[in-house]
């Protein structure tokens, strides 16, 4: 629970952060929130020896309805997800699932931008913009590019984002559709052991925990679109994936896990 | 006046603790302070075969790097760190270093420390020493260690440390099972749990600039023990240690330990000149604090064709870790008594083997050996219900001591006197209370619904033995030191009382309560009461605070002290009026002369008369100073019925604690609003044990879970509302007729919940589950009946 030695810099903007990740290459780390990051650095699983500090970027902090989708700043807190008048009328969904991240203080410090860029398979917001389709706008020394939320995960707490890019923006389509968000945990501050969620009357099904990435519950995607029963679908919800294993479940006890969760936010989410 | 015991008095030590301006040991720095670097094994069993320093000793700031072996060498101390309760003559003990030297028993075992000038160049140096271990066959379970095909000490040839024996009569337990119409018999394992105190545990030492003299700040507990450990391990004098416990924020037992750190830093200071210290991280208290519970028991019961138990038969295997802690051997023996519950069982037998294991040695947590009784005869008394087809309230009705009705001076089967009890109304309380009727009907709705959520009700009623201890019973047991307690009442010049309390509080309220007690014995304001503790210079004499000891026997010695402070007052006030001191009445602080109204004076007018000595009785010593070491002539035995609601999600196995009830009587109390907050607290560490915490090893004796991410300590959100009452039953055992209540909600609690959860999934044929009840376990006794150590579809 003892950090190792590290120097610290205040980013004055996403452009001069996106320069001291150039400058710094591997050894530096982004800190926005720093609710994953400063745990991981504790118990030393991180040892970046330069900390970028973006979390003060307050101009990275909005939630603005355009053009049929919601565009969010990655400064944007979880607590200002839960309480966007923005979103519950636009994209009632995503203020819903920030509003089960952790406990309070977690949610005051925490970032959507720093919360995908960390892509833990077991965190509840990135696996709500999947289900949402939502796209991560990067920014980059040559400038922006968007990155489809289907494609920006690709394995334990990796993304495609390059090393020198960083996470300005989140966008999520405006939608309303039937949906629902199952978390199942022992303590109300866990991550979930695993957690589904729905989007858009199920065209949208996305799977916490039940990989290395959050995952999109495909089949159960393509059964719903074929015209077959929540229960149905639901039964090959975790069809094709390989859950972990840890004190909590193995693999065999999250995939029933993921099938009646499943099939319980498919009936709420049609209910 | 009015009384103020007995009212919900705000206490006094809440604004400074609010505002936060009381200091804990990590708030506390000396200068030119030393931080030590623990390097711990990462083996459970080793040989050291080379430890090298060399680059941790060239790191910035490091002052020194020790391995066990050069610190042995050094002759720091004179003997390992002590185990304080040797439970029987030739209980096997090998010596606990407090740096390892030649072998590194558990993970976690200290091998080298660093001392660095900044507590992060520690963390950063400990890393760079290189130590080479050649594994050795490691014991990583108490199952293994019963089974003895390894050995957790090399050179011993058996794992088992001690065998105890309380069997009053063996021919009547042989006799009561031949002849018992019922027997059931189960196997409840007590899991790991690592006591999780809100601050973790560190320390300071600061030698004096000349004279040899010690000054050790400690989250402890249990100065006064400490400093007599402190100067019997080290050789140190005891006028030399002053011992002083700052703020400390919780302990569970989890500190009134001797741990290495604090041999360490003692001697390393002394040795150096410097003040030296250590702050446990999270991780690391896995390894470097002891654990609580580490118990399989092997219970039987013997009952007629009505149920009404004959016999309690009971072995138990302890899982003692690594080493001999303070009082690790004794912790299993403190739940002896118990087996036999607040039943009137005629006859018990009990055993108890002790074993090493390569695991963070265990000792006590809240309850210590009491918990655990508590669990395996109310666990045993629901399945003896089912056995003979009755309610699990029937079985308790027909088996409470007395019949339920109010007794004294019980003997029970254990050859212990239960001091006072009254069951039955407890009961029908807690019963009203959880609405039991409405609860049955609605629990057989959702089963005939096939609902996916099944409710399950749970009720524990229990005894437990507090007030440790009177010496006499405690050397009859072998353990090291009395279970007396010292109190010291002065009243000052200006009329303030000063209190030097004994026992010493880590977060309970002691500053409240024993102004309460003086309030009320004196006829004062609380708020004119001043209580000194924790500092073994303002409080020489005490023995601390655990096993729910510090009103049954500290606020009874405070009591005791303050009447003596009013007999001496007395005398003067009958002086000063001329009068014969037995026509001298004392109400609410005042002496006056009956029939005499004009003669009054306050007790606390007094002070300045009896500082100031110009005018007492011939032969009085000036001053008003009275002390007393109360020794209690019998334990106290609290009781209660607690009765819990859990809903099991059974497609998930989650399960909730959706409604919990506690009726419990610690006598009479002297403020409701600390015995709540006991209760809430005490409570959920019994929850915790059923449904969240266990620290989990491997079989190579590596623990899985040594971090609050993955080491479940529940929260608020886990819990629901409590309903609490109680009963008033005083104690026969002093003269204020109080019980405890510090360790009374974990002692009924987790029984309680493993009751409701087994009756929640009794229609799955499952009649017992371990502890913890996690999710997964009861997803897989549903599906499979197979996860738990009694197995079998009824």
């Amino acid at each position: 629970m003892i950090p190792a030695a590290f120097d610290y810099t205040v980013a004055e903007s996403a452009e001069h952060a996106v320069q001291l990740l150039g400058e710094y290459g591997d050894e530096a780390k982004l800190l926005a929130g720093g609710h994953s990051l400063i745990p991981m650095m504790k118990y030393r699983l991180a040892t970046p020896t330069q900390l970028v500090d973006v979390g003060r970027l307050s101009d990275l902090s909005y939630i603005n309805q355009e053009n049929g989708h919601v565009a969010i700043g990655a400064m944007t807190r979880h607590r200002d997800l839960e309480t966007s008048a923005v979103l519950a009328e636009a994209c009632p969904m995503l203020a819903h699932v920030a509003s089960l991240v952790g406990g309070p203080a977690v949610r005051h410090r925490g970032t959507l931008g720093g919360t995908m860029a960390h892509a833990d398979s077991a965190s509840d917001l990135p696996a709500a913009v999947l289900a949402l389709g939502g796209t991560i706008v990067a920014q980059g020394p040559n400038g922006r590019r968007e990155i489809a939320a289907t494609d920006f995960f690709t394995s334990y707490f990796e993304s495609a984002l390059a090393a020198d890019e960083m996470i300005v923006e989140i966008k999520v389509p405006a939608n309303t559709g039937g949906w629902n968000y199952q978390k199942f945990n022992r303590r109300a501050q866990d991550w979930a052991i695993v957690g589904v969620a729905v989007a858009d009357g199920g065209n949208g099904v996305a799977l916490v925990n039940m990989g290395s990435t959050p995952l999109r519950a495909s089949e159960t995607e393509a059964a719903l679109a074929s015209g077959a029963s929540a229960a149905d679908a639901a039964a090959m919800a975790a069809n094709g994936t390989t859950p972990p294993e840890d004190l909590n479940a193995d693999g065999a006890y999250r995939t029933h896990l993921a099938q009646v969760l499943t099939r319980r936010a498919l009936e709420a989410a049609a209910g | 006046m009015t009384a103020v015991m007995g009212t919900k008095m705000l206490r006094k030590e809440d604004p400074a603790l609010l505002v936060g301006e009381n200091k804990f040991i990590d708030d506390i720095h000396a200068p030119g302070e030393l931080w030590m670097g623990m390097i711990r094994s990462t083996m459970a069993h080793a040989k050291i075969n080379s430890i090298d320093t060399s680059e941790a000793e060239a790191m910035p700031g490091v002052v020194a790097v020790y391995t066990g072996e050069q610190l042995a060498e050094m002759g720091l101390w004179l003997a390992p760190l002590p185990c304080a309760w040797p439970v029987t003559e030739d209980i096997v003990n090998p010596p606990h270093n407090p740096v390892a030297v030649g072998e590194a028993k558990h993970v976690g075992d200290i091998v080298a420390v660093v001392l660095c000038n900044d507590r992060y160049g520690a963390a950063d140096a400990a890393e760079k020493v290189v130590v080479d271990y050649d594994p050795l066959p490691a014991v990583g379970s108490l199952e293994a260690a019963v089974a003895n095909t390894a050995m957790a000490h090399s050179d011993l040839e058996t794992n088992k440390a001690f065998h105890w024996p309380l069997v009053p009569d063996p021919e009547g337990t042989e006799k009561a099972f031949a002849e018992a119409a019922h027997t059931v018999k189960a196997k409840f394992i007590q899991q790991r749990m690592i006591p999780s105190p809100m601050e973790p545990r560190g320390c300071m030492a600061i030698p004096s600039p000349a004279g040899g003299d010690i000054t050790f700040y400690s989250a402890t507990q249990v100065p006064h023990i400490l400093k007599v450990m402190i100067a019997a391990t080290t050789g140190i004098p005891e006028s030399k240690i002053r011992v002083i416990a700052p703020s400390v924020g919780g302990g569970f037992g989890g500190k009134l330990n001797v741990d290495p750190d604090a041999i360490l830093s003692v001697t390393l200071a002394n040795h150096l000149g410097v003040p030296v210290r250590w702050t446990e991280t999270r991780t690391e208290a896995a390894g470097s604090s002891h654990q609580g519970r580490g118990q399989i028991q092997h219970m039987e019961v013997a009952a007629d064709e009505n149920g009404k138990i004959s016999s309690v038969r009971v072995h138990i295997d302890a899982d003692m870790g690594a080493y001999m802690m303070l009082i690790t051997p004794g912790v299993p023996l403190l739940g002896s008594f118990l087996y036999t519950g607040v039943y009137d069982i005629p006859n018990l037998a009990f055993t108890c083997d002790g074993h090493f294991t390569n695991l963070t040695p265990t000792d006590a947590y809240r309850g210590a050996g009491r918990p655990e009784a508590s669990y395996a005869i109310e666990r045993i008394m629901d399945m003896l219900a089912a056995e003979v087809g009755i309610t699990p309230e029937e079985i308790r009705a027909r088996n409470y001591i007395n019949g339920g009705e109010a007794f004294e001076n019980h003997e029970a089967a254990s050859t212990l006197v239960f001091d006072s009890g009254h069951y039955r109304p407890a009961h029908d309380r807690a019963l009203e209370m959880v609405k039991i009727d409405e609860l049955r009907a609605e629990q057989a709705r959702r089963r005939d619904a096939g609902e996916a959520k099944q409710l399950g009700i749970g009720m524990c009623s229990y005894v437990e033995i507090c007030g440790l201890a009177p010496s006499r019973a405690l050397g009859g047991l072998n353990y090291g030191a009395g279970g007396w307690e010292h109190a010291t009442v002065r009243m000052l010049p200006t009329g303030k009382i000063e209190v030097v309390s004994g026992s010493t509080p880590h977060g309970q309220g002691h500053e409240t309560a024993w102004s309460m007690i003086i309030a009320d014995k004196m006829g004062v304001d609380p708020n004119d009461v001043e209580v000194l503790h924790s500092d073994t210079a303002k409080s020489p004499l005490g023995l601390d605070t655990y096993g729910s000891r510090s009103l049954a026997v500290g606020g009874v010695a405070i009591a005791m002290a303050a009447d003596k402070v009013i007999e001496k007052a007395k005398l003067i006030a009958a002086h000063q009026f001329e009068a014969a001191p037995e026509d001298v009445q004392f109400e609410a602080g005042a002496f006056s002369v009956a029939g005499t109204p004009s003669k009054s004076v306050h007790i606390q007018e007094l002070g300045f008369a009896a500082f100031a000595a110009h005018d007492l009785p011939d032969g009085m010593e000036p001053n008003l100073q009275e002390q007393v070491s109360f020794d209690p002539p019998n334990f106290a035995f609290p009781f209660g019925t607690h009765a819990c609601v859990v809903e099991i999600d059974t497609e998930t196995g989650g399960v909730e604690l959706i409604d919990y009830v506690a009726v419990d009587d610690c006598g009479h109390q002297v403020n409701p609003m600390i015995v709540e907050g006991q209760l809430h607290g005490g409570i959920v560490q019994g929850v915790a044990q059923a449904l969240f915490e266990e620290a989990v090893y491997d079989e190579d004796g590596n623990i899985n879970n040594p971090s609050f991410m993955d080491y479940l300590v529940p929260s608020a959100m886990e819990v629901p509302s409590m309903q609490l009452d109680y009963t008033v039953t005083p104690s026969t055992s002093n003269p204020l007729g109080v019980k405890g209540a510090g360790e009374a909600g974990t002692i009924g609690s987790a029984a309680a919940v493993m009751n409701a959860v087994c009756d929640a999934l009794s229609p799955y044929g499952v009649k017992d589950m371990d502890m913890p009840a996690t999710p997964k376990r009861i997803w897989e006794a549903i599906h499979s009946n197979a996860n738990n150590s009694n197995g079998g579809a009824a």
